[in-house]
C-alpha cells in the first residue's frame, strides 16, 4: 500500500487508541457535541420541512374561498349561491366544495372527509391519506367501515392511498364521491361547505373579493395571499424562537470548544513531547489531532443529524412540542414529509465540524512546535 | 561518527535567569562503541545528549553527524535524522500510558508509513530478543520497572537506528536488572551500533561493556 495512506492509517489507529484511553472525557464531549448537532439539525430540518409543506398547501389551494357566515360563524352555502355569484371578470372557475370532519373513535383522531366528482372517486370507494392508511393498516382494495354521526354503518373499499407529497395536506384525508358524502353526513341536497374560485391574475383577486361581498353580503372571502401572510407570520415567530435556541446552542458549543482548546492537559502535552522526541514531526502530531477532531466531529455530526432526522420525521419533532402548539391547532395531526435541503446540511456541517476542528488546532500547534527536549527531564 | 565543536548551550538566554549549562564542549564519538558520560547532577549530561540526539539545538557551536553539519538544519530534517538514526531510552522511560507495550514500541515508525504487519513482526523480534513476548499486549502501566525499560529499549530500536542514546538507563533498576541492561549493551556493540549514555552508576561506568567514559563538571568535559 501507498506509504502516505499507510501513515494516515497509523495516525487514525493511534487516534482511536488515544480516544479510548480517555473514555469518560471523550464520551462526555461526544455526547455534548452530538446533542448540539441534534438540536441544530432538528431545527433546520423542521423549519425546512414546514416551509415545503406550506408551499404544497398553498400551491394546491384556490385563490379565493368563499364561506357563508351566520351569526359570525361559518355555515353551509345554501342552494343558488353559486348561480347568484354569476359571472365575475377574472374568475376562471368556481366550484362548490363539500368537506367535513369525522371523528374516528378507533384512533381517537379527526379525519377530513372531502367529496370528489364521480369521475375521480366512484360511489362506494374512498381514497385515503398515507398517515391514515398507516394507522388503520389499510391498503388498496381493503374495505373499511365508518359509523356515521346518525349511527348508520357505511362500508367503503379503498381505491388508492394518496401519495404523500405533503402529509400536512393529505395525512388525514378521506376522498369519497359526492353522493356518498351527502349520504354519510346526511348533508342537505344542493348545499355546499364553501365555494372555491380560481383567479388567474393576482392583481384581480382583491376586486373579485369586493364583488363577492357586494353580491353576497353574508359571505366572507378568504384570500390565499392572506393565508400566506398568516403562515409567514407564524413562521417568523417560530423562526425567532428557533434562532434564539440556535444562538444559545452555538454559544454553548463555543464554550465547549474553548474549554477543550484551553484544556490541553499536562499529560497530553507530555505525550506530544514524547511523540516528537521519538521521531514524529510537528506536522504528524497536528495531522493526528486533525484526525481526532474529525473523528469526533464527524461522529457527532452523523449521530446528531440522524437522530434529528428520526426525531423530526418519525416523531413529529416531539421535543419542540411546546413551540408547536399553535401550529397543531391549525392542523390537528400530521407527520412531516422528509425534505432535506443540501445547502442547509452543508451549512450545518460547516458551522459545527469546522469550528471545533479549528478550535482544537491552535493549542495543539502551540504544543507541537515546542522543542521536544523537555521529555528528557 | 559524531563530532561536537565548541558546543555552548544557554537556557533563557538574554533574560535575568539566563543559565549556561554547557561552556564549550569539543568531543568526537567513535562509531560502534559505547561512550558513557559521568558527572555530578547538573553538570550538563542530559543537555549534551539532547543536542547530540537532535532534540534541541546548541546556542553556539557545531554538531557533525557522519561528517555533515546538522546544527543548522531546519526542524523537518532534524526530525528525519532523529527518527532514522537515533533511538532514545529516556530516564523516565516516557512510555505512553494506556497503550499496550506493542503499540508503544511501533509508535516511532508511524511517520515512516511502513505497513503495520511489518512493524508488528519487527516488534515481535525485538520482544523475543528482550524476553518480553508474553507481555506484548499488556498495558505499559501494568509492567514492572525492568519490563518498562525493555519496552523503552525495544521502542528505541524499532527504526533500526545507528545510534542509541540512553539517559540514566539504570537509574530505576536494581542490580540484577542493571546487569541485564549491560548484557543488552554488549549486544548493541556486537550489532555495530553506537551508544551514548549517561550514568552515575559505578556498575555501568566501570563495566567492560562501556568503552569510554567521559567526565563532566559544570558544563565542561574533564579528561577521559
Ligand atoms: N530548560 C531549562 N531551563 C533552565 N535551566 C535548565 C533547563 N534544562 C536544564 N537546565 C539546567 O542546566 C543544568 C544542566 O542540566 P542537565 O539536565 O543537563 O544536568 P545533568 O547533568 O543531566 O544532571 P542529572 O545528573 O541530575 O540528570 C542544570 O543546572 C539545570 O538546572
Ligand atoms: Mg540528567
Amino acid at each position: 500500500m501507498n506509504p502516505w495512506l499507510e501513515k494516515q492509517r497509523h495516525l487514525i489507529d493511534f487516534t482511536l487508541a488515544s480516544l479510548a484511553r480517555r473514555k469518560t472525557r471523550n464520551i462526555g464531549l461526544l455526547v455534548a457535541y452530538t446533542l448540539l448537532v441534534f438540536v441544530l439539525a432538528s431545527l433546520t430540518l423542521f423549519s425546512n420541512a414546514l416551509r415545503s409543506e406550506a408551499k404544497y398547501v398553498l400551491a394546491g389551494s384556490p385563490e379565493v374561498i368563499l364561506q357563508r357566515m351566520v351569526a359570525g360563524r361559518h355555515d353551509l352555502i345554501p342552494p343558488g349561491y353559486l348561480e347568484q355569484i354569476g359571472r365575475i371578470r377574472g374568475v376562471q372557475k368556481k366550484e362548490g366544495r363539500l368537506w367535513g370532519y369525522y371523528y374516528d373513535p378507533v384512533l381517537n383522531a379527526n379525519y377530513t372527509f372531502m367529496a370528489r366528482p364521480a369521475s375521480e372517486v366512484a360511489d362506494g370507494m374512498i381514497m385515503v391519506g398515507e398517515a391514515l392508511a398507516r394507522e388503520r393498516g389499510l391498503a388498496k382494495n381493503n374495505t373499511i367501515s365508518f359509523r356515521s354521526y346518525s349511527g348508520k354503518l357505511f362500508t367503503f373499499e379503498v381505491a388508492a392511498v394518496l401519495s404523500p407529497d405533503s402529509e400536512l395536506l393529505s395525512a388525514d384525508l378521506v376522498l369519497l364521491s359526492e353522493d356518498d358524502f351527502r349520504r354519510f353526513f346526511e348533508y342537505p341536497e344542493g348545499h355546499y361547505t364553501d365555494i372555491a374560485l380560481s383567479v388567474a391574475n393576482p392583481q384581480e383577486v382583491r376586486n373579485v373579493a369586493a364583488k363577492l361581498t357586494a353580491a353576497l353580503p353574508d359571505s366572507r372571502p378568504i384570500l390565499r395571499e392572506e393565508v400566506q401572510r398568516t403562515y409567514q407570520s407564524v413562521f417568523d415567530w417560530r423562526e425567532g424562537i428557533l434562532l434564539t435556541v440556535l444562538a444559545g446552542a452555538i454559544l454553548a458549543f463555543a464554550i465547549l470548544a474553548w474549554e477543550k482548546a484551553a484544556g490541553l492537559s499536562a499529560e497530553e502535552k507530555r505525550e506530544i513531547g514524547i511523540l516528537k522526541a521519538i521521531g514524529w514531526e510537528t506536522g504528524d502530531v497536528i495531522r493526528m489531532k486533525i484526525w481526532e477532531g474529525l473523528l469526533i466531529s464527524l461522529t457527532a455530526f452523523l449521530g446528531g443529524f440522524l437522530a434529528a432526522y428520526v426525531h423530526v420525521f418519525h416523531f413529529g419533532a416531539a421535543v419542540f412540542e411546546p413551540v408547536l402548539k399553535g401550529w397543531s391547532v391549525l392542523y390537528p395531526k400530521f407527520a412531516l414529509v422528509p425534505a432535506v435541503d443540501g445547502l442547509q446540511v452543508a451549512t450545518l456541517f460547516f458551522f459545527t465540524v469546522f469550528p471545533y476542528t479549528a478550535a482544537i488546532l491552535v493549542p495543539i500547534w502551540r504544543a507541537a512546535i515546542t522543542d521536544p527536549d523537555a521529555v528528557m527531564r | 561518527m559524531i563530532e561536537l565543536l565548541d558546543i555552548k548551550k544557554a537556557f533563557n538566554q538574554n533574560r535575568p535567569n539566563e543559565y549556561w549549562a554547557l561552556h564549550g564542549i569539543d568531543l568526537a564519538v567513535e562509531a560502534g562503541k559505547v561512550t558513557a558520560f559521568r558527572g555530578p547532577s547538573g553538570s550538563g549530561k542530559t543537555t549534551l545528549l539532547t543536542i547530540v540526539g537532535c532534540l534541541s539545538r546548541p546556542t553556539s557551536g557545531r554538531v557533525r553527524f557522519k561528517g555533515e553539519d546538522i546544527s543548522a538544519l531546519p526542524e523537518r530534517f532534524l526530525t528525519d535524522i532523529r527518527r532514522q538514526s537515533f533511538g532514545f531510552v529516556f530516564q523516565q522511560f516516557n512510555l505512553i500510558k494506556g497503550l499496550s507495550a506493542l503499540e508503544n514500541v511501533i509508535l516511532p515508525a508511524f511517520p515512516t508509513g511502513r505497513p503495520r504487519a511489518e512493524l508488528v513482526a519487527r516488534a515481535g523480534e525485538l520482544f523475543e530478543r528482550l524476553q518480553l513476548t508474553h507481555r506484548a499486549q499488556a498495558k505499559v502501566e501494568w509492567l514492572s520497572g525492568g519490563e518498562q525499560q525493555r519496552v523503552a529499549i525495544a521502542r528505541a530500536l524499532i527504526n533500526d537506528p545507528e545510534v542509541i542514546i540512553a539517559d540514566e538507563p539504570t537509574a530505576n533498576l536494581d542490580t540484577a536488572l542493571s546487569m541485564e541492561f549491560m548484557a543488552i549493551l554488549e549486544g548493541f556493540t556486537a550489532a555495530g551500533k553506537t551508544v551514548l549514555l549517561t550514568s552515575h552508576d559505578p556498575l555501568v561506568v566501570e563495566s567492560s561493556a562501556v568503552h569510554r567514559v567521559v567526565g563532566m563538571r559544570d558544563g565542561r568535559l574533564i579528561g577521559d
